[in-house]
Parts: structure tokens; C-alpha cells; sequence
């Protein structure tokens, strides 16, 4: 789970660590009137959780209360990288002479978290690695005794910040660290960590994202868990307990264990279709999981046909089936076709189970994934006039 | 020979009375699994299915001389019993849950580098030696003995592959999962060298998946040190960046790194053919028998 960056600010400012002065603002009117009160210049800065905000077009620094205001109108409502902006924050214009970066990550390879610094600061630190690794510090740190301050200091002088503000970079990276392990966070960053004139270190960018599995003991971040934010059957399938992504083909994908499904886009794609979606339904599912699923998979405009491949393990055919008989049974007429691969535990029972008038069903999943991608080029010849 | 389990293997299941842990424990002791013990705190003296249960793991190891633990704990709960287990000094601990946070792994993986214990998992299907014993939820009628050792980050796509190897009359030597976590106790290098050691695999199957890097190091280590022949299968070519795809591991970073393309490129480059679809795997494994 991604904070959205309003969201990570607050977090850093409760834990002491320097940010701008900023307002959250959904308006034009309002964002001029928190433009007023915090002073310009501002910077006006789109809300959404996507990278390379600024180069899009998501960020604007204003002058007067005539740019903010043509700033605001411009960015609110703006469709950025796929995702509609319906926020901003409006935030004081930091005067920097130096920006720096300094982040906190899962090594995943190492079982441990890495803090990280550079002096590169501003750039997309992802370049800065591939092109010149030795710019970034980089120090793993031992989860049982958390941070020590001897080794903020030794990534902050090992990267080469300036003495005269070094001492304030490794406590702020101190902050961060205790912050990343207090917080479940999985990836902590801020990018540029700016420098001013007068020798001040300030946040003016946060990144912070929070462990899905441990929101269960972080309340307050699970509440800020923007559902809106993202897509609209991503929120449902969030409702539903689903795994899901959407995706832009036309062939639906229902499955179980998330290897599988993957496989099963895989194919779809081998297979010269297009997936439309990753949906698992994880282990063990019952009836009522099989049809939210189907009805996930319906809702989506895009689909022209399904595949529904389960290997139980866990997860028992008969249940699948009879699942999939009672989502299917209400509807007069079935919206798209669907094509059934069951195997694994009760796979036997499951198939005798279902209605054989209502889907497909095909032995092995080779078969059944080119069954469902031929359903769905018919469909969609069809529907686009298809008359050569 | 086999690797990690056999029908001597002496196994505690941690969460022995909870719903899945008593479910799975049967389907294991049905296997021919030796389940000698069952560990959870406040039903000591307990019986499932005539099995004794411990308050402790030390408790359930110690009299009932058990070397293997399956772990059956909710994600909450889970790494105190990883721990339990580590300190308890099993051979071999084989976490099923899922859903564990990565701050808690990475204290038990800061803990397992300390001891001489095997972990497998979290987040993983189990291990079967086909014909001998299973650890954990994997489907034993679908597998059978013989010669290819399998290792995946998957639950279903390891039966997928299973199933197909079986239907055309290859059987496994060893099957393990070993999780779709991005921190887990044994990556591939660590069955890999198993198989490599173990006189009975004659070729090993390696199903791998997006994200992380542990498929390159595998790749790495099979050109290095492997003689004996691998096949691949990577999940994921149609996964967008930045999305996870169901496991917490699967992920492919926004700078593209963890891609099924890196993965396939270093399999490939260490001379080992990776299938389009699961059926071409077991044509890969068919030509080297």
C-alpha cells in the first residue's frame, strides 16, 4: 500500500522530521486561498501515486495568486498517467542550493533493510544506480537492533554530503529508519532531501509505502488506504479480498495461486489473446469467492470472454463448480462465454458438478486458453461490424 | 535417495489444532508422512487423531524426538513460531502461512542465518518425496516417484507442472515449494545444490516467476556448478511494472528490474531452455531423460 504523498508528509512531520509548509487542497479556490496564506512562491503538486509527476505536467511553482490559480485549474482534473487528479497539495517553494536523497528499503536478497544516501539527489535514483552505483551509499542495517547512529553517519560521510550539514542528514535518516521499522513500512524515500542556504535540511518529497500484510497492526494507515485512488474494479476486488490488476485486453482470467494465474495470462498472450485481467482467488476458495469473481470479471467492459483455470490443492473442484453453476444460473442470458479447466483435489466431482450448458469445459489448460482466446476474437470481429 | 524429507523424517506441525493445521496433518499421516507430535501454546496434553500435542516446541521435539516442524501458524502469530522453531534446533521447518509481515521474516531470517536449521517458506505449498511423506497442503495423489527434481516459488503452477510431468509417466524425486514471499528461508541455489548432490535426481525442473533476483543467481549457480540438467519456466512476461501480481514477491520494479525477460536471458545464457508453455518444460525434461 502506497501513502499518497500528503499522506507520508504528515507521518514524517509527527515524527519530527522537517517538511515545507503545505495545504491539501480539491479546489480551485482553495488552493489559491492555501497559495495566500502559506506565501509564494508554491509549488502546486498532483496528488496521485504515479512517478515523474513533475516532468507530466503534475507539478507547477507559481508565483502570484493568478498563476496558482491557473496552476490549480490546470492540474485538478487532469488525467495523469491514467490516473484522474482530484487533489493537490499546495506547499511552500523550498529555496535549495543542494538536493540530496536518502531512502530506506527491504533487501530482499539480504533478509534485511538497506538505508541509502546520495548527494544526486532530484533525479530518478533508479538512473543514478544503473549509471553510477558508486553514487549511492549504501549501508544494510540489522533488523533485531534497528539503526545505530554510527551507521547513518557512515552512509551520510560515505556518500560525500557536506560537512556543514551532515550531522542534520544522519539524524534525519535515524528518524526515517525508526519510522520504516515502526511503521511496516516496506519502502521509505525522499527524493530531493533539500538543502537551503542557511544550512537546512528539509523533506520535499516523501515516499512511503506500508507493508499490505501488517496493516492489521497499523490502524491509522490502514484507514488512509485510498480506494478511490485506484481503479474502479480494483476497489471492488479490494471489497471482494481478490488479488487483482487490471489490464487492457479482452480474454478474463479467474484463477488460483498466484503462479498460475500468472502462467494463465502468459498463455493467453502465448496463445495470440490479450489478458484482460489477474484475478486469484487464492486457496481454498468457496462458492460465494468463485461468484464475486465472476461477477469481477463480468463488470469489466472490456472482457469478450473468461477463462477459469483452478488446480486444487486446497481448493476443491466441487466447490469451484458448484460456485460457478450458481453464479451462472441467474443470469437469463450468460453475458460472456466461459471456459472451465478443473484439476487437482475433487476435480472428478467438480466437472460431473457443472452445468455443461452454461460453459465450456475443456481437459487441460493449453486447451482451455485457446478455447477462451478463439471465443474472444469471435466476439470482438463480431462486435466491431465484422462484415469482410 | 531424496532430498530434505523421507519416510523417516520425524515431523511436529506447529498449529496442529487449528482448522488447516488438523485438515493438513491428516492428509500428511494419510501421505505415510510420520507425524509424531503437534505443538500449541495452551493445548498441551491434547490428542489429534492420537497424536500428542505440546504447549511447546521444545517440549513436542524433545520427547517425541522430532526434527522436521510444518507450521500452520496465522501471520500474526507466525514468526514467534518460526523462532520457537529455530530455537528448538529442528533440521528442517517448513512455514505455510501466508501473509507474514516482511519486518517479522526479516528478524527470523536474521535469526536462521545464526543456527544450522533449514527453512522452507513462508508463503510456499510444502515438500513431497513421492511415495515416502509430504510436508504441508500439497495434493499427493498427483505426484509419483521417479527421477526429476522440482523446485517453485508457486503453489498451483508446482501441480500444473507436476501433473503434466506425471500424465506422461515422469516421476519426482523431491517437489518443494519454496514460497512466494520476498523474503524466504531457502532460495533456489539452496534446493538446487540438493539436487545437484543427490545421486537419484537425474534432471530438475526450476519454475521461477517475476521479481527479486534469485532466479539470476540460480542461473549463475547452474552454469557454474550444476552437471545435472535444467529446465525453466518463469511467470510473469505479461506482468505491467509496479503491480503486484498476488504474491508479495512477484513484483516487477518500476526501473524494470525483476522482469521474466532477465530471468529467461540468464537461463538461457547458462544453457538452460525455459518453455513457453508448462507442456514445453516437460518436453525440455523428456529430451535430456
Amino acid at each position: 500500500m502506497k501513502l499518497h504523498e500528503y499522506q507520508a508528509k504528515g507521518v514524517f512531520a509527527d515524527a519530527g522530521v522537517p517538511v515545507p509548509a503545505s495545504r491539501l487542497a480539491s479546489t480551485v479556490d482553495e488552493a489559491v486561498a492555501a497559495a495566500d496564506e502559506i506565501g509564494y512562491p508554491v509549488a502546486i503538486k498532483a496528488q496521485v501515486q504515479v512517478g515523474g509527476r513533475g516532468k507530466a505536467g503534475g507539478i507547477e511553482l507559481v508565483d502570484d495568486a493568478e498563476e496558482a490559480r491557473e496552476a490549480a485549474d490546470a492540474i485538478l482534473g487532469m488525467d495523469l498517467k491514467g490516473l484522474h487528479v482530484d487533489r493537490v497539495l499546495v506547499e511552500e517553494a523550498v529555496d535549495f542550493v543542494d538536493e540530496l536523497y536518502v531512502g530506506v528499503t527491504m533487501d530482499r536478497t539480504e533478509g534485511e533493510p538497506v538505508a541509502m544516501v546520495s548527494t544526486r539527489g532530484g533525479v530518478d535514483i533508479e538512473e543514478v544506480a544503473a549509471q553510477d552505483p558508486e553514487a549511492i551509499a549504501r549501508e544494510h542495517v540489522d533488523p533485531v537492533f534497528g539503526m545505530q547512529p554510527y551507521e547513518a553517519r557512515k552512509a551520510v560521510y560515505g556518500a560525500g554530503v557536506d560537512r556543514a550539514v551532515a550531522r542534520d542528514v544522519s539524524s534525519i535518516l535515524g528518524t526515517l529508519y525508526d519510522l520504516w521499522a515502526a511503521r511496516d513500512a516496506t519502502e521509505l524515500e525522499v527524493n530531493p532531501l533539500m538543502v537551503t542556504g542557511d544550512d537546512e535540511v528539509i523533506a520535499a518529497d516523501a515516499v512511503m509505502n506500508i507493508d499490505g500484510d501488517a496493516l492489521f497492526r497499523q490502524p491509522d494507515l490502514a484507514e488512509m488506504e485510498d480506494e478511490a485512488a485506484g481503479d474502479d474494479l480494483e476497489a471492488k476486488a479490494n471489497e471482494y479480498g481478490f488479488d487483482y490488476v487490471r489490464l487492457e485486453g479482452n480474454v478474463g482470467i479467474i484463477g488460483n495461486g498466484a503462479g498460475l494465474v500468472m502462467t494463465t495470462l502468459d498463455l493467453v498472450d502465448h496463445y495470440g489473446g490479450a489478458p484482460a485481467n489477474f484475478l486469484d482467488i487464492g486457496g481454498g476458495a468457496k462458492a460465494e469467492r468463485v461468484t464475486n469473481a465472476l461477477d469481477m470479471v463480468f463488470s469489466d467492459e472490456n472482457v469478450e470472454a473468461v477463462v477459469f483455470n483452478i488446480f486444487g490443492g486446497i481448493t476443491r473442484g466441487d466447490e469451484v463448480a458448484t460456485g460457478i453453476n450458481e453464479a451462472l444460473e441467474g443470469f437469463d442470458e450468460i453475458p460472456k462465454p466461459v471456459v472451465v479447466r478443473l484439476a487437482g483435489t475433487n476435480a472428478a466431482e467438480g466437472m460431473e458438478i457443472l452445468n455443461t450448458d452454461l460453459v465450456t469445459v475443456e481437459a487441460t489448460l493449453e486447451e482451455a486458453v485457446q478455447r477462451a482466446v478463439a471465443y474472444a476474437q469471435d466476439r470482438a470481429g463480431a462486435t466491431t461490424g465484422g462484415s469482410a | 535417495m531424496s532430498i530434505l524429507v523421507d519416510a523417516d523424517s520425524r515431523v511436529l506441525v506447529q498449529g496442529i489444532t487449528g482448522g488447516e493445521g488438523t485438515f493438513h496433518t491428516r492428509q500428511m499421516v494419510e501421505y505415510g508422512t510420520n507425524v509424531v507430535a503437534g505443538a500449541v501454546p495452551g493445548k498441551g496434553g491434547q490428542e489429534v487423531d492420537g497424536i500428542p500435542v505440546y504447549d511447546t516446541v521444545g517440549a513436542a521435539a524433545r520427547e517425541e524426538d522430532a526434527d522436521t516442524s510444518v507450521v500452520f501458524v496465522p501471520p500474526a502469530f507466525a514468526a514467534d513460531a518460526l523462532l520457537e522453531a529455530l530455537d528448538a534446533r529442528l533440521d528442517l521447518v517448513v512455514a505455510i502461512t501466508e501473509g507474514i509481515p516482511q519486518q517479522d521474516m526479516s528478524r527470523v531470517y536474521r535469526k536462521l542465518r545464526e543456527t544450522d536449521t533449514t527453512l522452507i517458506g513462508p508463503n510456499c505449498p510444502g515438500v513431497i518425496t513421492p511415495g515416502e511423506a509430504k510436508l504441508g497442503i500439497l495434493p499427493g495423489n498427483i505426484f509419483s516417484a521417479g527421477e526429476v527434481g522440482l523446485v517453485s516459488r508457486s503453489g498451483t503452477l508446482t501441480y500444473q507442472v507436476v501433473d503434466n510431468l506425471t500424465q506422461r509417466g515422469i516421476g519426482q524425486t523431491t517437489a518443494v515449494g519454496i514460497g512466494g514471499d520476498p523474503i524466504i528461508g531457502t532460495d533456489f541455489v539452496g534446493i538446487l545444490e540438493r539436487f545437484e548432490a543427490d545421486t537419484r535426481t537425474k534432471a530438475v525442473v526450476m519454475c521461477g516467476e517475476i521479481g527479486g533476483e534469485d532466479e539470476e543467481e540460480a542461473a549463475r549457480f547452474i552454469s557454474e556448478y550444476m552437471d545435472t540438467p535444467v529446465a525453466g519456466f518463469i511467470a510473469g512476461r505479461t506482468a505491467p511494472p509496479g503491480k503486484r501480481m498476488g504474491h508479495a514477491g512477484a513484483i516487477v520494479s518500476g526501473g524494470g528490474a525483476g522482469t521474466a525477460q532477465s530471468k529467461i536471458d540468464a537461463l538461457n545464457d547458462a544453457g538452460v531452455p525455459v518453455g513457453d508453455t508448462p507442456e514445453e518444460v516437460v518436453d525440455h525434461i523428456e529430451d535430456v531423460l
